[in-house]
């Protein structure tokens, strides 16, 4: 199995003259599970745009195997580093199979017709996501955590070493989050495939990452084990948010509980900050 | 379960190329069937024998003119700016992912006819020239509307509300230049107001033909690429495909062989818009638009031709007929699309 090892060199990248990466550098762990958490705008997004080269840098640059990956013919990029967006579209009408099959895009020619190999991948990769019963159905009449699996099965067909998804648990209820980050973390186990995704809830990177990054404003504020990174201090500098770490007593990796204004009934400690316990509103707390 | 699922793709797969290839065939089928009845239909009936022996060079009486001089050119020249037509629609509606990118909504069509009947009434142009004037013209509007919806990469429905703007201000041009027009250059540049297959000459088939074998070929060697663009930009730029550049040549490919078709026809209307949108729901997810869309623009250029010329009370273009079509179909499908928010 060849691991291939991604990085950004003081990357900056932004829309228009909007900046929004400031000079960041990052370092993909190979073969591990990387979760890219932060505030809203914070740049996750236009990290993992950049490193996919949906993006154009206006300065530094993304190395994939030490080469730069804007000089890389597309085709030769896209067998070795999937990226799944985070509104992709599916064509009115398409079935589940093939959708899954334009994951094979890059790896076949102009004119080269699908071959054996193609329906090998193509069919593992709807058994890995549990799609296999789904295959002949359109894909406008599933349901949006059946399509989050297909659209991973698409990413899956396309048989890349290392696989970038922006937000891939959105919009799905949380026993679909688990199914889908699970997903990842077989895929990761089984083929030693290089994850790196941007996740929302902190609690769910914290407990799936074996790498956790967490950026503020552009840049990288901390990154490490989740033990090291997610800490009271990272969540007030990254989400200007006083908050409690507790160990998860499910998988031992640390978790996450905000201090709001409003239901804090228990002494916090380690933050120091006054308790505001004047509560007239019972709106609960949302975080993620 | 490895074994099965594998069957469960490759039956998949297989049913649909036998769609695919049931609705190109049935198309096709249909295309050969048009184009041998016009040849024995119209004010006269010309047996089929009659129209094989003309077609193979022999002197018959009576039908050596109007199948060789009058049916056989018009036909042609309606398979082709049919096929033109189809193919170039379509391209752009898959490629900004909306049945109304088509190219005579967004004023691709209309900038080939502002600028003809500029230089025929202005520049006091005739012949090809005029021809190529407007190719070049239509070039340049579809070129104005990219630069002008450009920002940070196109955005489809921005490109789409700047052409149908584009369109109205050509329009007003074409209506200004034809108020100032004198009698005699009128009839010429009406010609190119209404797509219309009258007065088509042999000499107009070659080309169409180029056009079409560069320009198509063109498209249809890019069409893998062209259909992950279905699945957005940036999907398809995870797929590999360079977006940008597949976006040009499409881009200039089927403006290509939409001025050149407009340059014989005129504009005829909806035809672009309709071919590519029928093409869609008949081939659903299985495979390339494109080639099914340029055989239902044959399709529909000759049907629409045929009951201009014979079906109706009096005489109209093909525009007439297509534009008549057309409208109906696009109001249809914006409250569809409203309705279920779906795209291409």
């Amino acid at each position: 199995m060849i691991t291939h090892t991604l990085a950004a060199k003081a990357l900056s990248a932004g829309y228009g003259d909007t900046v929004v990466l400031n000079g960041l550098d990052l370092d993909v762990p190979p073969g591990r599970i990387t979760a890219i958490v932060g505030a809203n705008a914070c740049g996750k997004s236009t990290l993992l745009r950049a490193m996919s080269r949906l993006l154009s840098p206006h300065n530094g640059q993304v190395l994939l195997d030490g080469k730069s990956i804007h000089h890389m013919p597309p085709r030769q990029l896209a067998k070795m580093l999937g990226l799944l967006p985070q509104s992709p579209i599916a064509p009115e009408g398409i079935t589940v199979a093939d959708l899954v099959g334009r994951g094979r895009h890059p790896h076949q020619g102009m004119f080269s017709r699908w071959s054996r190999g193609d329906d090998e991948a193509v069919a593992a990769a709807l058994e890995m996501t549990k799609t296999a019963g789904l295959a002949e159905r359109p894909v406008d009449e599933l349901s949006g955590g059946q399509r989050q699996r297909v659209w991973i099965a698409m990413a899956l067909a396309q048989r890349t070493d290392l696989l970038l998804l922006d937000e891939p648990t959105t919009f799905l209820d949380v026993s679909h989050q688990i199914e889908v980050l699970d997903l990842l973390t077989d895929l990761n186990h089984s083929r030693g495939t290089t994850i790196v995704m941007v996740l929302h809830d902190l609690n769910l990177a914290a407990r799936y990452a074996d790498h956790l990054v967490a950026m503020a404003r552009g840049r990288l504020h901390v990154s490490g084990p989740a033990e090291e990174v997610l800490t009271e201090e990272t969540v007030r500098h990254v989400f200007g948010l006083d908050s409690r770490i507790i160990s998860d007593p499910i998988s031992g990796r640390p978790i996450m509980l905000p201090i709001g204004r409003h239901r804090v009934t228990a002494e916090p400690t380690g933050t120091g900050a006054p308790l505001p316990y004047s509560s007239d509103n019972p709106q609960k707390e949302d975080h993620s | 379960m490895q074994a099965s699922s594998i069957d469960i793709v490759w039956n998949g797969r297989a049913s649909r190329m036998r769609r695919r290839r049931l609705v190109i065939g049935s198309l096709l089928t249909l295309v050969v069937l048009l184009f041998a009845l016009t040849l024995m239909l119209g004010q006269t009936f010309t047996p089929p024998g009659e129209v094989l022996r003309v077609l193979f060079g022999e002197e018959v009486q009576g039908a050596s003119f109007t199948v060789g001089q009058l049916r056989l050119p018009r036909a042609v020249l309606a398979v082709l700016t049919g096929l033109s037509f189809g193919l170039g629609g379509a391209a752009f509606q898959i490629m900004l992912r909306n049945p109304l990118a088509s190219p005579d909504i967004i004023g691709i069509n209309l900038g080939a006819s502002a600028a003809a009947v500029f230089a025929i009434v202005v520049l006091q142009m005739n012949g090809p020239a005029v021809s190529v004037f407007a190719v070049v013209a239509a070039l340049g509007v579809a070129m104005a509307i990219y630069g002008l919806s450009f920002r940070d990469g196109v955005a489809g429905t921005r490109l789409i509300l700047i052409g149908i703007g584009v369109a109205a201000m050509l329009e007003s041009f074409i209506a200004y230049t034809l108020s100032r027009a004198p009698a005699w250059s009128l009839q010429e540049a009406m010609r190119w107001l209404a797509g219309s297959l009258n007065g088509t000459q042999t000499s107009q088939t070659l080309p169409l033909l180029v056009a079409l074998f560069l320009f198509g070929g063109l498209l249809l060697s890019r069409a893998r690429d062209l259909d992950t663009l279905r699945l957005g930009d940036d999907t398809a730029a995870a797929l590999g495909t360079n977006v940008a550049a597949t976006r040009i040549i499409v881009m200039i490919a089927a403006v290509g062989v939409i001025a050149v078709a407009t340059a014989v026809a005129g504009p005829v209307s909806f035809v672009a818009f309709l071919a590519g949108s029928i093409a869609a729901r008949l081939v659903g997810g299985n495979g390339s638009i494109l080639l099914p869309a340029a055989l239902l623009g044959a399709v529909l250029v000759m049907l629409a031709d045929y009951a201009g010329q014979f079906l109706l009370p009096s005489r109209y273009p093909v525009g007439v007929v297509t534009g008549a079509l057309g409208a109906p179909y696009l109001i249809y499908l914006i409250i569809r699309v409203n309705r279920s928010g779906g795209s291409l």
